[in-house]
């Protein structure tokens, strides 16, 4: 029997930390920061919307024909020596993994980054069955220390600033207390890592892109450590959701000079790492193809284009919710603009806020790399919450007057009159109490003396 | 055993679902681009670009007249010169100071400070260069040292990634990387860090 939890809403998850002294703005900049990179980058291409429009070509292509991608993908990396495993759900992934790392009797394994993993809960379940399991990216790391999930696809802890970061190395690492020095701290996890990549027995990493063509997979990552965990142990172990597919090796072209540019505004990741096969005749390459929940989205013609997703993350950095509000405040694995899309198709009640948390400004839409129309899907969600009654009672009875008033002329001109008369005699804590959320932050406008209706009766005829 | 087939089992149950899943509804598909060169960035100058751009993500480069010149650069460095172990993957320009072939296990490659390797071409666009793993006895070599060098010709030089891919074709090797500037992280507070995992320092030899 499952428990179930309470749900919270967004504006209700993200107050500590808006109201947390000057957290939201400085989040805010250092968000800005890395979209101002993306910016730097992205207009030095020429090409670069004719990049975007391949991307979303190639992508429209490969989810078109997913299975039959998949099943060339499949042969191809089985002839290589690879294994290739299917799960169908995140359970099926976690005992999928779980049986390798039992079959050569492993404890200890070095994680690189993948929010597949994290989708799958895989960390507590394998934790929760005797392994040991270190995760190598630095904020990814940081995070684990810390019990807390990642808030950010691509930069895990950018809601930590450097001296909690000093305080959690100086409880588990033993560096100085007090230290915050970004240089001292990241020598200190090199240090502390380097001896868990030599110990680690299996290394698992996730996937940027799985080629059907060619049956091999690229990772792309600026650490190292992705490269470290797979060339040092016998057994490297891919986790890949479907959708991760492309169809051709040179399509790579076209999403390396995506992906880093549009993430942090670099060039291109330090390390692009092509694994083709196991790395030798001693050596187990596996990889782990995951559904949950992603074909039953191809399903669906509004939402299917969030299948493009290659997980960069320039719909956060630039969305004016997530930087102010904090990536846990989304409470989902994924947070900001696609997580908001992506959440509710797998429990649409738990994550009903989320299409709210938005200004409907399009941002998101504009630098997104595979063109996603991000926020045309928020919006339709907002619709299918209303067409699954989900909306809260306030919204249900406000939305059902708004049409009232909007369809009856009668009704219209009186409440016009009522809001013109009233506002000029309500006193301000009549309209601004704890009950009108809606004035929190906000003035109401000064009362005009007549309506548009009357003033066009009385100068135009 | 029973158990294993049992697995067996719900793996070829469950990627019957998903590809069931995936094959039950048909979906039109506009087919797959192919890029037209003449819309995609060219360098008049792609050594001058891919230079410049290797420099701005941390790496250092050097031109060489003659491979064994690297030698002399790097001796003037003194995390070179005071190095105990250095493999070199490029005879012609730095000798290494153990045989690696030597070594079975990866895991012993842990004390090494340097790595020389041998890069295939160089992309102007990013300061990417291409190492392919079957000139490597083990790839952690690339990751492991605490400092790389990578040697490559400076007239194979492709003008993006498109070209890169091409150039590569059909990969013939388990594995293969880019490589552009040295390991960072900036995952505290924003901070760029060089030398997150891999190695600290880049530097790039480009010989004739």
């Amino acid at each position: 029997m499952s428990v179930t939890l309470p749900i919270i809403d967004h504006p209700t998850a993200a107050k500590p930390f808006v109201t947390n002294g000057d957290r939201s703005p400085w989040h805010d900049k250092a968000l800005w920061f890395v979209r101002g990179k993306r910016d730097k980058q992205a207009s030095t291409v020429g090409e670069w919307e004719y990049l975007r429009s391949m991307a979303s070509q190639i992508k429209t292509a490969t989810i078109a024909n997913l299975g039959n991608y998949l099943v060339e993908f499949e042969r191809n990396a089985t002839a290589l020596g690879a294994t290739v495993h299917w799960a169908a759900d995140a359970e099926e992934h976690n005992q999928i993994v779980l049986q390798i790392l039992r079959d050569h009797d492993t404890k200890r394994i070095v994680k690189s980054k993948s929010m597949l993993t994290e989708e799958c809960g895989l960390n507590h379940f394998l934790e929760d069955n005797g392994v040991d399991v270190v995760d190598t990216d630095l904020g990814e790391r940081i995070v684990q220390l810390r019990d807390e999930t990642p808030s950010h696809i691509v930069l895990p802890a950018i809601h930590l600033k450097k001296e909690e970061v000093g305080e959690t190395f100086h409880e588990h690492l033993g560096t100085d207390k007090g230290a915050a020095d970004p240089k001292y701290l990241a020598e200190a996890a090199r240090g502390h890592l380097r001896s868990k990549f030599l110990a680690g027995e299996v290394g698992i990493t996730g996937v940027n892109f799985g080629i059907a063509e060619t049956g091999g997979f690229v990772v792309c990552t600026n650490e190292g450590n992705a490269d470290l965990g797979a060339s040092l142990p016998r057994v490297h172990i891919a986790c890949m959701g479907i959708e991760k597919l492309i169809p051709r090796f040179q399509d790579l072209g076209v999403f390396t000079r995506l992906l880093a540019r549009s993430a942090t505004g670099q060039p291109i990741t330090a390390y692009t790492s092509h694994f083709h096969g196991p790395r030798d005749r001693n050596s187990e390459l596996h990889i782990v193809l995951v559904d949950n929940g992603r074909s039953k989205l191809r399903h669906n013609s509004e939402f299917r284009e969030a299948l493009h997703c290659i997980r960069c993350g320039a719909c956060m950095n630039t969305c004016p919710v997530y930087r102010r509000s904090g990536g846990h405040s989304y409470q989902a694995t994924i947070p900001g603009p696609i997580g908001s899309v992506l959440s509710p198709t797998r429990d649409s009640i738990k994550h009903k806020s989320l299409p709210y948390a938005c200004s409907l400004c399009g941002s998101c839409t504009d630098v997104c790399p595979v063109k996603i129309p991000l926020h045309h899907q928020l919006l339709a969600w907002r619709k299918e919450i209303g067409k699954q009654g989900l909306l809260s009672y306030d919204k249900r009875i406000s939305m059902k007057a708004a049409s009232l008033l909007f369809r009856n002329a009668k009704v219209f001109s009186l409440a016009g009159w009522l809001g013109r008369t009233s506002l000029r005699f309500l006193p301000h804590w009549a309209t601004h109490h704890r009950f009108n959320t809606w004035t929190i932050a906000r003035e109401l406008p000064e009362p005009p003396k007549e309506s548009f209706r009357h003033w066009y009766a009385k100068n135009r005829k | 055993m029973k158990e294993m087939l049992q697995q067996n089992e719900s793996i070829t149950k469950s990627r019957r679902a998903i590809l069931d899943r995936l094959m039950v509804m048909d979906i039109s598909s506009p087919g797959l681009p192919t890029p037209d060169e003449s819309m995609l960035t060219h360098f008049d100058d792609p050594l001058g670009a891919f230079v410049a751009m290797l420099e701005s993500v941390g790496g250092a480069v050097h031109m060489l007249d003659n491979p064994h010149e690297a030698t002399d650069i790097l001796n003037q460095i003194d995390v070179f010169a005071s190095a105990e172990r250095v493999v070199s993957l490029v005879p012609e320009a730095v000798q290494s100071s153990f045989d690696v072939s030597q070594i079975k296990d990866p895991h012993d490659l842990s004390a090494v400070d340097w790595t020389i390797a041998k890069g295939e071409f160089a992309v102007a666009e990013n300061g990417a260069i291409w190492i392919d793993g079957q000139a490597m006895p083990h790839r952690a070599l690339l990751f492991i040292a605490q400092y790389l060098a990578i040697v490559v010709s400076r007239r194979e030089i492709v003008h993006h990634m498109h070209q890169a891919y091409a150039r590569i074709g059909t990969p013939k090797s388990p594995f293969g990387v880019f490589v552009s500037g040295p390991s960072k992280t900036a995952d505290i507070e924003q901070s760029l860090v060089l030398g997150a995992h891999g190695c600290r320092a880049l530097q790039v030899f480009l010989t004739p």
